[in-house]
């Protein structure tokens, strides 16, 4: 079948018609797919690379909490040390002193990393099962059922964010679970609305129409080209809810839905309990508050330098 | 006005412009060098990334924020304006406007439209207050706007396409300049709005005695409204010269193949070598007139045709913007009926919003009709088993205009061309794969490019995987819907050919969807032509071109630019 | 713009209505029902039965659902369990603290947000520009009441430059005709009182308005950089437009609008982050209202509070809807 006429005409096609899209090629760019250019931009990317590490390290820790810590979560070893007016702080013994109650606060702080993990895994993974269900049925079904989804969703967005989970964990009772199921909830409407809108997107594209022309059935379509295409958007905004997850599980904590004592090893909860200690030992505060600050940081910074290399828009910089 | 003695308004001397990225400094135009005399309109021609519009960006001092001049000169009246503090920025709109590309995001969408006129003639010092708005208002009527008064206070939204291209002309020669920059001034408008929109235009800068350089991707217009061309390729200049004299004997190589891909009414049908059954032969001759091959041209007229539509029509409900506002419709294919001959390609012409495109889709079963028929091969879209279906997807393929968006970006080029062949499990892996690699051969692309994806393809290189992909099911029907309108000229060239090729040897038949009248002449054996829904004319490529009967054909006729490059090379 | 307006409160009733539902279920989902939710920690069966048969809980739900409806269109939205008054009483009693505490957050907010914004943008890609990234980044991340803690920390505690909690100083004796205490203090020329409220307000103040400010920086950067690069602007300049109006008219005009709609979605951020300034402060306004009554699980407060935070926030959304049409002809034409 081979026309040489044809090859030269191809070969001419390179060496003219791309001239134009010269500037959005790069070298190395061999067998490149989109995420390979888009872990390429985000290695060039000063603050996707610290949100990668701060990320990275408060996963470890999370993960190596039993080999880090060299106190359990629920100890208490300085127990005798402590009085009303003093609190102990940074020795050899105790890296960052004890808190009020007699605790590590160096390994309450390792413990409530994993605390935190725990509950922004598994409240993102929530929301975002949660969002797929309602956003696929949604888009599915169409019509008067996508109607009253969406107007539902909308009905769920229209209450801010925390004043809802805090009624949903109302509803649960005082603890840790009712903390993650309200923040996964809250979640659902926003994976909802993302889904379902960046599927629509795709959905009018060219690509899906020819692979309907092919003859694919609509699950095949959306299984093989809507989903895998529609996935970027939603990876980044689990990053960025990861970090959401984290400040406001640390407020449920606060306003005493996080259940547990208050020797908790849990971030909300040890920020909460130093309040009263603000005097005497301003560290017991600072300590969690800055790791929930950085970790949220952390995420939101990976998220959005995420978001900006999957973006087709800013690629060509 | 001035038309001082040999001395150009505008001489650039070796210009060269680089741009820094994060991957070190491109230069986009290198070494370029032309003169427009006052008065004079001269067209800068070249293809995308040609350093056409780059070239302009330099000369009235808004290049990217990247990009700055790094050699040679441009000299404005004598000033140089590239040196630091030759005062472009005083000299912008007063002595150099501009008419932008895009009317839909060239004017400020929260200030009226008169207003904007009337901030031009006060920065500039030209008029102020009511004078400034009287002013702004004859402007525009002077730019062929109709009820300039009323329209001057409304803003950009409620203006369309061609309404606001008047305005940007009004706003550019507002403060009379010497030179206007008429960057690709009306790509964006359909051809009969292009038209008027251009001779008043060129009526304008003639009666104001106004310099245009005018930057275009049109050698056919360039060659209908310049007095001078100048060809750019890769940055450089590659030939000036007298518009005629360029047409007629150019001298540069790129200069040649540009003019010979360009698609005019004086083209023919491509034709491939029907007489000698040999190989396809490729080369500018082929679009030459070939008188020799009319009569060739009607295979199998006796077998019925692979596609008929009859009294197609669809209605769309828009629904109402307000909550309480009922939905309205529209009628966007109105009774269209026509039919393909197996082996031949209809063409179906346009505007936009003419319904072309809603009658691609219906053929592909992608839409599904308000009313009337369509049969492939006899049988009916609307009622056939499953089986039945199979069959027809496997019968009727689409090439989509944006070879941008065709592809799945997460699809190396092999799965996208294997895909087809899988979903409708034709074969074992290995037969699959040297199936893959036949159709590679056939659209001409290297073997090599199967791992790739598609974001690493040139516009031209993804258009032949979308038509080996079309091809994999060895379809009867292909629907190209603008399938060539996104390319560069003789990327498109290229396309058609090898379109017109596969037609030959494999028998396809076309359904070719255009809003360019010249590609359709290239390609086509029939034609209809659409306005609003309806088919106001078909027939025969040569008779609806030659012989149009409706005034809305002629017109779309005549607004085709490029009449003068009947002048070229083939034609001397 | 009057029709906008008109259909936007249409709008508004579905969604009302659809919330009063879902808060209806929501309080008889609790375990226990609502009896134990109105008596809390004193639910015998005894007295559950007792409450059942009095606020009818035995009767069908959907006969229930009306009463309930009727009642909240009446401005009944029930009655505390922790205070045993009336849930509206409570609020209107403590609205203006918030609503003074909360103006002044979202001035901060947009008078720092905004020139911040603009100023990192026209320096894009420079140290300030970056700096001003990292720290509205930062300023989304920090727990409120985590900076709360640090702002009352350094400058009440440790500095001593404002006070550290209430609405006034105990020594101070003033009237308050409206509860508006900084405008009370003006109203009643009581200059020291004004002062003195207004001093109570600056660090709740800064602390409830750092998230907001953030934002709101980081969207009008993201938006007059966006601007910057739009071919209107460069038309502009090609007509030789000079650099004050082409600030004004054309970058500025065009980039507040994707702002203004953001400082809309801030007042549903203020209101829930009042819960925890409010707290942390010991600022008697709704917020700290509510984070008691989480705290002792307080039904009908919780209810009245969600949907009285969902009015206000539909309301003002529509207000940011009118200001948009304002500002872009776009959408007046509607």
């Amino acid at each position: 079948m081979t026309t040489e006429p044809a090859a030269q005409a191809a070969l001419h096609d390179d060496l003219l018609g791309s001239a134009g899209d010269g500037p959005d090629r790069e070298p190395g760019d061999e067998g490149a797919s989109i995420w390979r250019v888009a872990a390429r931009r985000l290695r060039r990317n000063p603050g996707a690379i610290l949100g990668a590490v701060i990320v990275l390290v408060f996963v470890l820790v999370a993960l190596l909490a039993p080999l880090l810590a060299p106190y359990g979560p629920q100890e208490l070893p300085g127990r005798a040390e402590i009085r009303p007016t003093y609190i102990p702080g940074p020795s050899s013994e105790y890296l960052l002193g004890l808190d009020r109650y007699g605790g590590d606060l160096f390994s309450k702080l390792i413990w409530g990393a994993r605390a935190s993990l725990v509950i922004g895994v598994l409240s993102t993974l929530l929301g975002l099962a949660g969002g797929a269900v309602v956003g696929l049925v949604a888009g599915a079904f169409g019509g008067w059922v996508d109607t009253m989804t969406m107007r539902f969703v909308d009905l769920m967005l229209s209450v801010p964010s925390l004043l809802l989970a805090v009624s949903i964990a109302a509803v649960i009772g005082q603890s840790p679970v009712a903390v993650i199921v309200a923040i996964g909830v809250v979640q659902v409407p926003i994976f909802a609305r993302l889904l379902r809108g960046t599927m629509l997107a795709q959905r009018g594209q060219d690509y899906v129409l020819a692979a309907r022309s092919l003859g694919l059935s609509r699950r095949t379509v959306t299984m093989s080209h809507v989903l895998p295409n529609s996935l970027g958007p939603v990876i980044v905004q689990a990053t960025l809810m990861l970090a959401t997850a984290v400040i406001e599980a640390a407020a449920l904590s606060f306003l005493g839905l996080g259940g547990g004592s208050p020797t908790t090893a849990e971030w909300g909860r040890m920020l909460t309990a130093a309040q009263n200690e603000l005097e005497v030992a301003p560290r017991l505060a600072l300590w969690p508050g800055a790791l929930i600050a950085i970790t949220a940081l952390g995420f939101t910074l990976f998220g959005e330098a995420l978001r900006e290399a999957l973006d087709p828009k800013t690629r060509k910089r | 006005m001035s038309a001082v003695d040999g001395v150009p308004l505008l001489s650039i001397r070796d210009l060269e412009v680089s741009f820094t990225t994060d991957h070190g400094t491109t230069t986009a135009v290198r070494g370029a060098s032309f003169d427009v005399l006052a008065g004079e309109t001269v067209a800068v021609v070249g293809e995308s990334g040609s350093g056409k519009s780059t070239t302009a960006a330099a000369v009235i001092g808004l290049l990217a924020q990247n990009g700055r001049v790094s050699g040679g000169s441009i000299l404005f009246d004598g000033t140089d304006v590239t040196a630091r503090g030759g005062g472009i920025a005083r000299m912008r709109g007063r002595d150099i406007g501009m008419v932008p590309q895009d009317p839909m995001s060239n004017l400020n969408p929260v200030i009226r439209v008169g207003a904007q006129i009337v901030e031009a003639l006060e920065d500039n010092g030209v008029a102020r207050g009511d004078a400034a708005w009287r002013r702004a208002v004859e402007l525009l009527q002077e730019a062929g706007l109709p009820d300039a008064e009323r329209r001057a206070q409304q803003y950009p939204h409620e203006f369309s396409g061609g309404m606001r291209q008047r305005a940007l002309i009004a706003m550019g020669l507002s403060c009379r300049p010497r030179l206007l920059i008429a960057d690709e001034p009306t790509s964006a408008l359909d051809v009969t709005v292009q038209r008027t929109i251009l001779d008043r235009l060129e009526a304008l800068t003639h009666e104001l005695g106004t310099a245009v350089l005018l930057i275009t991707h049109d050698l056919g217009l360039a060659a209908d409204r310049a007095q001078r061309v100048v060809v750019m390729y890769q940055g450089e200049v590659v030939e000036a010269g007298p518009a005629e004299q360029l047409l007629r004997d150019p001298q540069h190589e790129y200069t040649r193949r540009l003019l010979a891909a360009a698609p005019s009414l004086a083209s023919r049908r491509i034709q491939l070598a029907r007489r000698t059954g040999g190989r396809p032969e490729y080369g500018e001759d082929l679009l030459a007139p070939s008188a020799d091959a009319d009569g060739e041209h009607a295979p199998a007229a006796a077998a019925p045709p692979i596609v008929e539509v009859e009294d197609l029509t669809k209605v769309f409900r828009l629904r109402g913007k307000g909550l309480f506002s009922r939905s309205t419709e529209l009628t966007a294919v109105d009774a269209v009926t026509f039919a393909i001959p197996r082996g031949t390609t209809t063409a179906v012409v346009g505007e936009s919003g003419s319904g072309k495109s809603t009658v691609a889709r219906m053929v592909l079963d992608l839409l599904e009709p308000t009313s009337g028929s369509i049969r492939v091969d006899g049988v009916e879209i609307g009622a056939r088993t499953r089986a039945e279906e199979v069959a027809f997807r496997r019968k009727v393929q689409p090439i989509f205009q944006d070879p941008y968006s065709s592809l799945d970006p997460l699809y190396t080029i092999y799965r996208t061309v294997e895909e087809p062949l899988r979903a409708h499990e034709v074969g074992t892996a290995a037969q699959r794969r040297a199936r893959v690699l036949e159709l590679m051969d056939a659209v001409a692309l290297p073997a090599a490019l199967l791992r790739r994806y598609p974001a690493e393809l040139s516009g031209g290189q993804r258009q032949r995987v979308a038509i080996a992909r079309a091809l994999a099911l060895e379809p009867e029907l292909v629907v190209c819907d603008e399938a060539v309108s996104a390319l560069d000229v003789i990327v498109q060239s290229q396309i058609l050919h090898l379109l017109a090729d596969l037609q030959h040897r494999l028998g396809l038949s076309y359904l070719f969807i255009s809003h360019d009248l010249a590609v359709v002449r290239q390609i086509a054996d029939q034609v209809c032509v659409m306005e609003q829904g309806r088919i106001v004319e078909q027939g025969t490529v040569d008779d609806v071109f030659d012989r149009p009967q409706q005034a809305y054909t002629r017109a779309l006729l005549d607004a085709i630019p490029g009449r003068r490059l009947d002048l070229g090379p083939q034609a001397a | 713009m009057v029709r906008l307006v008109l259909q936007r409160l249409a709008l508004l009733v579905p969604t009302l209505f659809g919330l009063s539902v879902l808060l209806f279920l929501w309080v008889r989902a609790l375990p226990g029902g609502p009896a134990t939710a109105l008596l809390g920690e004193r639910a015998t069966p005894d007295a559950v039965e007792r409450i059942n048969r009095l606020y009818g809980f035995d009767r069908p739900l959907h006969e229930q659902y009306v009463t309930w409806l009727g009642q909240l269109l009446q401005g009944n939205f029930g009655v505390s369990t922790r205070t045993a008054r009336p849930v509206l009483d409570e609020f209107l009693a403590r609205f203006p603290a918030t609503i003074e505490l909360t103006a002044l957050a979202l001035l901060i907010a947009v008078g720092v947000g905004i020139p911040l914004g603009y100023v990192a943008a026209r320096h894009q890609g420079r140290l300030l520009d970056h700096t001003t990234v990292v720290a509205s980044l930062l300023g989304v991340t920090i727990p409120v009441f985590f900076l709360a803690f640090l702002l009352k920390w350094m400058f009440a505690v440790q500095l001593g430059l404002f006070p550290s909690a209430g609405r006034q100083s105990a020594s101070m004796v003033a009237t308050h005709p409206t509860g508006f205490y900084v405008l009370d203090g003006l109203l009643t020329r009581e200059w020291d009182a004004a002062w003195d409220a207004l001093m109570h307000l600056v660090l709740p103040a800064i602390a409830l308005g750092s998230i907001p400010l953030a934002i709101i920086a980081r969207i009008t950067r993201a938006s007059v950089i966006e601007v910057q690069n739009a071919d209107y602007v460069r038309t502009a300049r090609a007509k030789g437009l000079g650099p004050g109006r082409l600030r004004r008219r054309v970058v500025l005009r065009n980039a507040m609008l994707p702002v203004s709609t953001t400082i809309g979605l801030q007042v549903g951020l203020l209101l829930s982050g009042a819960v925890l300034t409010e707290t942390v402060f010991a600022f008697n306004g709704i917020g700290s209202f509510l984070a008691n009554a989480v705290f002792n699980l307080d039904y009908a407060v919780l209810q009245g509070f969600i949907l009285f935070i969902a009015v206000v926030y539909a309301l003002v959304n529509l207000a940011v809807d009118v200001s948009y049409g304002l500002i872009d002809p776009r959408m007046r034409a509607r």
